[in-house]
């Protein structure tokens, strides 16, 4: 027999994927999104328990171009969280995936963000980060680089705000790092991220090829190559074919742009410790000053309670109760009424 | 001494915030309903946790009027800071009991009243050493006062005090012992010389308890099977979720495993609490939040989104006082227009008005069966004169009707059919099918999404498909018309009538009584929900003038109903408007209908 490979929930790799992108050609959310779908099918993720959240914006868009069969939810700019918590709520059996974009997550979705990751809401959360607002044409968002300029040639002075630091910070219990095209690395991470009980967070760096690949921009590329600290040459194809890197743990990834300047990428080491919060801080702060983006799991508390957990909910749905299950009993009814009138 | 007045006076007790004298008030309010006597206490409370002025009127009628009156017989005067201006405030006739350290002269000493004064300081002194004890106390040393000098037997306080401090017999001891200290004072200090006095009456309030009206929607909310609840504190709605939050500690537990069966979040803000509503509403929980207007402002965008998607999600609004944050502790139904028409583009949601204690119960639940049944946001609209003040109410019924889920595909019913559109308007109702994550089906998924979409719910900007889905959500919207809370009408005839909405209701029922007795009759709609049911336009063709009373500026329901009646039926409305802060009395509403109605003005003009 010849038949497509089977994953262990007895689907093939086709049901994993979407319709086609609508996104331009070469951007690296659609790196992430065949990443997705390779990492989904891998999993054996059951189509119809996986709830495809996000909010406004480019990334947000591409729920749609993976596992057409699903549910998916495109909701507000900035305010998917609240809709991926409540859904949770609602069944917890969900494998609630949200897809975010660096404004939806970092500007106007801020807020909500921290929340979630306050709450431990037991949801992969996707931040495809291309420092740039793509669908209003240009903007820059609050994680572009000290320095960096936007299409209109406007120079970034603000305070990057990067979101796996802020993670950690807020108690966060799965912080990590990727590159769109970055397969090795990030289809492991998101497998881990499916598996963890709790918010985990996957920053990914994905290029913009329209409105982030000028002169001036720090997270655009014409070319990638080797950094001087780095001890692999990565995979790179230029143009309307996604972006793919690959590198080794411990080393660095520069990707260097048009105008000359550059994106480190550095990847932890095999002998990183990511449930140390403290260092993990450090690390990112020293990484910063070095203008050096840390890759890999960062932070991992693999024990904590989830939001369901710490709600004490029952495990059968609460969307699946009934009457009898949720509506006060004739006798007690009565004594509160009769509580009210003695 | 003249005639006594027995059982129909109005009390007011002027003290400040954070004195305990809620405590106080409460157990008055009580012990005058367990003589059999009516009662309709009403709380008008400062924005502040302690030493601004708070009133708290105990009115007792024999009709039962449960709505405000500006008509105080009776003074309890123990805030300094308001004192002449509380004196001022009571009818000719009335009677004064105040701090015997307040001084009577000058605009305080009034010929028209009788003065009690009474040591209210000194006596808690001489009752409690400890000075907060002593505050609090003093104010149930009015009670024994008022308890001596109305007629309320000190056994009947005694069951009042046992109700308020349940569980806790060394409160009761207590507050019983300053009850008493009070009573003591006024038999033997003071010489009754006012009519005022109560009167057993039996079986008066056979049948009735107490309850305000968010302790009332929260049962509702367990009763519809709300399992998913997302809310910001804000006054007055707080303790609707708080009591949502009780209930479901107690009742909401599964009894095997001890685990809950509701979620409640306190969220970050309300963006965030109706985000929540419409993920678990899409994923098929009940769910709601409960606000007042500053949150239904942030609410705005996904209130649209949740309309244009179409998702179910039940939103409380308690309302307050705007605009701004305005007056957070007063009344006002000032978000009618907002909400009926709430987020950016063409948009219409369901609206309930509960108007009784009663209602706030089943309107909860029906606010939940009918987001189900049309799939989208309901808001239910009360205020703070219904949430938060306490009611006479019969008791609330238990449900005998099972959820109304709406029209839900399961794996089962997608199997037995060809194809499926999320969007698709196959029962030409306005109301399509939808199907929830977790539906072990490879038909069940689609996309939800608040941009255009077509039948599929995949993205169109396509300019029919854009066309064709607003008209089926009005085709929809006008399908609520008679499934929402039908109007209640009482029609006898008259040319001119009311039509109100909500608590404004309470004062209605007074003043149709007052305009009674001044031989003017009026016929009365009380609308309950929006959109308006066919029966709205009929009786107001039925009529030549009908006044339209709501508790706001700009007449929000009177321009509702004048943008979607036909201009004729439109012309014969009037509105009358009231809105400074307190709940509606019956004058506001009687005065000028009888104005217009002895001089008639044209149909249309506002009346101020």
């Amino acid at each position: 027999m010849n038949g497509p490979t089977l994953n262990i929930v007895g689907l093939p790799r086709d049901v994993y994927k979407g319709l086609p992108t609508t996104l331009c050609a070469g951007c690296g959310h659609n790196s992430i999104t065949n990443n997705l779908i390779k990492a989904l099918f891998e999993f054996g993720a059951e189509p119809h328990l996986l709830a495809k959240m996000s909010g406004i914006g480019c990334s947000s868009k591409t729920p749609a171009y993976f596992v057409e069969h699903s549910h998916g939810f495109n909701g507000l700019h900035g305010r998917m969280p609240s809709a991926a918590t409540g859904a949770k709520l609602a069944n917890r059996k969900l494998l609630v995936l949200g897809i975010s974009g660096d404004g939806d997550t970092a500007s106007i979705g801020l807020g909500q963000f921290c929340h979630m990751v306050r709450r431990n809401v037991d949801v992969t959360y996707l931040v495809e980060n291309n420092g740039v607002y793509g669908l209003t044409k240009g903007q820059l968002s609050a994680t572009a680089d000290v320095g960096s300029t936007s299409k209109a040639g406007r120079a970034n002075e603000l305070e990057t705000i990067d979101v796996c630091g802020l993670a950690i910070e807020l108690g966060a219990t799965f912080v990590a790092r990727s590159f769109s095209g970055d397969g090795k690395q990030l289809v492991p991470l998101l497998q881990a991220a499916f598996a963890h009980g709790g918010t985990s967070l996957i920053d990914i760096v994905s290029p913009c090829v329209t409105f982030n690949d000028h002169a001036g921009s720090t997270k655009s590329y014409t070319y990638v190559k080797e950094h001087e600290l780095g001890l692999n040459a990565p995979d790179f194809i230029r143009g309307s074919e996604d972006i793919v890197v690959d590198y080794e743990p411990g080393t660095a990834q520069d990707i260097e742009l048009s105008d000359g300047s550059h994106v480190v990428l550095r990847k932890v080491d095999h002998g990183y410790d990511a449930t140390d919060a403290t260092a993990a801080m450090a690390m990112l702060r020293t990484a910063r000053e070095r203008h050096e983006l840390m890759t890999g799991l960062l932070y991992v508390n693999p024990t904590a309670a989830d939001l369901c957990e710490r709600e004490h909910l029952i495990e059968e749905p609460l969307r699946d109760l009934n009457e009898s299950a949720l509506r006060i009993g004739r006798a007690d009814w009565d004594q509160i009424m009769e509580a009210a009138r003695a | 001494m003249s005639l006594d007045i027995v059982n129909n006076f109005t009390i007011r007790v002027a003290t400040v915030n954070g004195s305990g004298s809620q405590s106080a008030n409460l157990a008055l309010t009580d012990a005058i309903f367990r003589l059999g006597i009516r009662v309709a206490p009403k709380n008008v409370f400062p924005s502040n946790i302690e030493g601004l002025p708070t009133w708290f009127d105990v009115r007792v009628s024999p009709q039962g009027y449960q709505c405000r009156t500006r008509d105080i017989d009776i003074l309890v005067a123990l805030n300094a800071a308001t004192w002449r201006a509380d004196v001022a405030s009571v009818r000719s006739g009335g009677v004064v009991i105040h701090e015997a350290a307040f001084a009577v002269a000058g605009p305080t000493l009034r010929s028209d009243l009788t003065y009690y004064a009474a040591p209210f300081a000194s006596l808690a002194k001489a009752y409690a050493s400890d000075g907060t004890l002593r505050k609090y106390l003093t104010n149930m040393i009015y009670v024994g006062v008022l308890a001596e000098l109305l007629g309320i037997d000190e056994a009947t306080v005694e069951r009042a005090l046992v109700k308020q401090f349940k569980s806790k017999p060394k409160a009761v001891a207590l507050n019983l012992g300053a009850v008493r200290a009070g009573s003591e004072f006024a038999r033997e200090s003071l010489v009754k010389t006012d009519p005022f006095r109560l009167e057993r009456v039996s079986g008066g309030t056979a049948g009735l308890l107490f309850m305000d009206g968010n302790r009332a929607a929260a049962l509702g909310c367990v009763m519809g099977g709300c399992t998913v609840a997302a809310w910001y504190p804000i006054t007055p709605s707080s303790s609707l979720c708080e009591s949502f939050i009780a209930l479901c500690s107690t009742y909401r537990v599964d009894p095997e495993t001890g685990r809950m069966r509701a979620a409640i979040v306190q969220a970050e803000d309300e963006l965030a609490a109706i985000g929540m509503v419409f993920g678990a509403g899409w994923a098929g929980a009940r769910a709601m939040t409960s606000t007042s207007g500053p949150g239904i402002s942030l609410m705005a965008e996904y209130a649209g989104y949740g309309y244009f998607a179409e998702i179910p999600g039940v939103i409380f609004d308690v309302q307050r006082a705007g605009p701004s944050t305005g007056l957070p502790t007063r009344t006002m139904q000032g978000d009618v227009a907002f909400c009926y028409t709430l987020g950016h583009g063409d948009t219409k949601h369901i609206l309930l008005f509960p108007a009784t204690v009663l209602e706030a119960y089943e309107f909860a639940m029906a606010a939940f069966d009918l987001a189900d049944r049309f799939q989208t946001p309901v808001f239910v609209l009360s205020d703070l004169d219904l949430g938060m003040n306490s009611w006479m109410t019969p008791s609330l019924p238990y449900p005998e009707k099972p959820f109304d889920r709406g029209k839900v595909l399961d794996a089962a019913a997608l199997g037995a059919i060809e194809s499926w559109g999320r969007y698709r308007d196959v029962d030409h109702d306005g109301i399509p099918y939808r199907t929830l994550p977790g539906t072990p089906h490879t038909d069940a998924g689609f996309f939800t999404r608040g941009t255009g979409h077509d039948e599929e719910a995949h993205y169109s900007e396509a300019p029919d498909v854009w066309q064709n889905n607003l008209d089926r959500l009005v085709r929809k919207h006008d399908l609520a018309r008679t499934a929402v809370p039908a109007p209640l009408i009482e029609d006898e005839g008259h040319d001119a009538a009311i039509l109100a909405y909500g608590t404004t209701h309470h004062a209605v029922v007074e003043a149709r009584d007052l305009l009674g007795a001044e031989r003017v009759g009026v016929d009365y709609l009380r609308l309950r929900a929006l959109p308006c049911a066919p029966e709205v336009a009929a009786f107001i063709e039925r009529h030549e003038r009908v006044y339209v009373v709501e508790q706001n500026r700009d007449g929000q329901l009177f321009g509702i109903l004048r943008t979607e009646l036909a201009p004729a039926v439109a012309a014969r409305l009037i509105s009358v408007r009231h809105y400074n802060g307190v709940p509606i009395d019956a004058r506001a509403v009687a005065d000028p209908i009888l104005q217009h109605e002895r001089q008639p003005v044209a149909a249309g003009a506002a009346s101020r």
